[in-house]
């Protein structure tokens, strides 16, 4: 857009055309954010007040819901948690109040660290696969270039429940069910096809001219690639991480149909959280706070390159 | 193609390249290269993607079930796509997933436009507020269904009281009742996915040039004009790319719903996607439901490549 330094411009709107605009886009925002306003309050609401009627904007913070989420508790009698003593810390203290005794860790903890764990083994592997796939793709004449291009994206078109029948069977026979490894590679898989497209567009706008006179120096061409090419695609490899760590942290169909037990990710956890001990709602909203926080967080940081990621590279601008 | 032919295409590549000296001195040939780049990415996709695609045509001609691997898998021809095709629920599932795709399509479309319009105006603060209405999109669709569940709640939940609170509605069970089940799931697509849309049409605005709309006001074209002649045509390609590939998603959507209304009550909701899931992992009827699998991947397909193709003519 051009400044509009000039006293009339036909495509610069007008003062009063900004400020509807400007309160409209607000008002759109503000109620977007509602629901998520909500559910981080809710995170800090005891059980009664988080089903009160009418629901209760003001109330008294308490932690009990990240307690919860992080613990399994048993009801006992009165007369039994007074022959425990008094509690040890502020954690046992709350519990207690409401006639409970916390009887161990939950497997939130667990469920969480193999979101990590998957999330950014497959983002890895996904992007130092890309990465040498589009160079080769962006700089070498590949026989039926267009065709494995189109293949690779095409890949993304399956529902993931088609996709997750015969996965299940063939995982089944590899001794793969449930395990990280599993979810690595097939999170891998599919990120593959955004992590070539995306990273096929950096290398694109890398001239040629760079390594070409690497080589003309003596460089080979894995050295030009690795001393000149890498280095300037750094930005555009974070930037394609960051997708495809997201598309790794949001995954649940996938999880919920290969994993159980073991290598359960957050995301088919969250709605378990609800079954422990009655209607929980403030330790679903700790859950949830939790999980979306990082995301939040990776968007706003994101925004620049946005677009082009969610678009797998169509758009630029 | 196979991983045999590509190793065996870069090895005649590697053996091809003159000069085997130079060769030596210069490191690996540049075709070696590429196949060298390209061979991990193309196993990897053949072994997760397109193997287990071969797989689910197979298994579809049969009446395999994966629960019993005992029992001989007999080959039972066409039998699977009749029973789908004769089937009056799967027409229902296909027409729920087709009012979800349509209406959740022509609202974001409606609402995504109009809002880039707004923030094209450039107004202070337009890009802080730009971000802030993206971040729905970025999260997880099975936790946004879960906690949209807890905002839904009929007698306690914030919905129903905002609602009630404005237009005396009493109590909403959204997801509770038949008629409003199907607008539950719309309405919570549409705030995750509707900047999207907005974020697209933007992009289109942005990239309409300044003296378009400055040789249009010499010409003494009005709004509309200037809307219809102008901005409209610029802004289609971006606004049918944004639709193409929220299409597709909203044809396949499983985790947010699934999670918000698991395709009750009874079962309008049940989206094509949340039905294959249940004749394939609860009722373990894997050939007929990798039939549905087949079924389901050629419709998305086809209608991808006709909307593509319809596309490229927009933008020609």
């Amino acid at each position: 857009m051009s400044g509009a330094s000039t006293a009339y411009s036909v495509v610069e709107a007008t003062p009063r055309g900004k400020l509807i605009a400007g309160v409209v886009v607000v008002a759109y925002a503000l109620v977007a954010l509602i629901p998520l306003v909500w559910i981080f309050s809710t995170s800090f609401k005891s059980p009664p007040d988080s089903i009160s009627y009418p629901p209760k904007v003001v109330f008294e913070p308490t932690l009990e819901g990240y307690v919860n989420l992080f613990t399994t508790r048993s009801r006992q009698t009165d007369e039994y948690i007074e022959s425990l003593g008094p509690p040890e810390t502020w954690y046992d203290e709350l519990v207690r109040e409401r006639n409970m005794v916390i009887t161990g860790p939950s497997r939130f903890a667990d469920r969480y660290w193999n979101s990590i764990v998957i999330g950014f083994g497959s983002t890895f592997l996904a992007v130092f696969l890309g990465t040498l796939t589009a160079y080769a793709f962006s700089r070498f004449k590949v026989p039926l270039k267009d065709d494995l291009l189109f293949f690779i994206l095409s890949t993304r078109m399956m529902p993931p429940v088609a996709v997750a029948i015969p996965i299940f069977l063939m995982y089944r026979e590899l001794g793969l069910s449930d395990t990280a490894a599993g979810m690595i590679l097939l999170y891998t898989a599919v990120n593959l096809s955004l992590s070539v497209w995306l990273l096929k567009g950096f290398v694109d706008e890398i001239p040629r001219e760079y390594e070409e006179a690497a080589v003309v120096d003596g460089y080979t061409r894995l050295q030009a690639f690795i001393k000149v090419v890498l280095p300037q695609m750094r930005a555009g490899i974070a930037a394609t991480a960051i997708f495809c760590l997201i598309f790794a942290w949001n995954e649940y169909a996938f999880a919920l149909l290969l994993t159980s037990g073991n290598a359960q990710t957050a995301p088919p956890f969250i709605p378990l959280i609800i079954g422990e001990g009655g209607l929980d709602w403030p330790a679903v909203a700790a859950g949830t706070t939790l999980f979306l926080l990082p995301v939040v967080i990776f968007t706003v940081m994101l925004r620049n390159q946005l677009l082009r990621g969610i678009t797998f590279g169509a758009v630029r601008r | 193609m196979t991983t045999g032919a590509i190793d065996n295409l870069a090895d005649k590549a590697a053996k091809s390249t003159p000069f085997g000296m130079v060769r030596r001195m210069r490191g690996l040939s540049d075709r070696a290269i590429a196949w060298l780049f390209i061979a991990p990415t193309v196993f990897l996709l053949l072994a997760i993607n397109i193997f287990p695609l071969i797989w689910t045509v197979y298994l579809s001609f049969t009446n395999f079930r994966a629960n019993q691997p005992g029992r001989e898998v007999r080959w039972i021809g066409t039998r699977n796509y009749e029973r789908i095709f004769g089937s009056e629920d799967i027409w229902g599932y296909l027409q729920a997933t087709a009012h979800f795709v349509v209406w959740t399509m022509v609202i974001q479309v409606i609402i995504g436009f109009g809002l880039a319009l707004l923030i094209n105006r450039n107004f202070r603060g337009a890009s802080f507020w730009t971000t802030v209405i993206l971040i729905p999109m970025m999260l997880s669709p099975a936790v946004v269904g879960v906690f949209w569940t807890y905002i839904y709640q009929p007698q306690t939940g914030i919905f129903s009281y905002i609602i009630d609170f404005f237009a005396n509605t009493g109590a909403l069970d959204m997801i509770g009742s038949v008629g409003l089940a199907p607008w539950s799931i719309i309405i919570v697509d549409t705030w995750m996915w509707t900047p999207y849309i907005m974020i697209l049409c933007l992009a289109g605005l942005r990239s309409i040039p300044d003296y378009l709309y400055e040789a249009a006001e010499i010409d003494r074209a009005n709004a509309l004009q200037k809307f219809w002649y102008i901005t409209l045509p610029r802004v289609l390609p971006f606004l049918m790319l944004a639709v193409l590939f929220r299409g597709i998603e909203n044809f396949k959507m499983f985790d947010m719903v699934v999670e918000l209304t698991s395709g009750g009550p009874g079962s309008t909701t049940e989206l094509a996607s949340i039905n294959l899931k249940r004749e394939a992992f609860e009722k373990w009827r894997t050939g007929f439901s990798s039939a549905f699998a087949v079924i389901l991947f050629v419709t998305v397909f086809g209608l991808g490549n006709i909307y593509v193709k319809a596309l490229n003519r927009v933008k020609s």
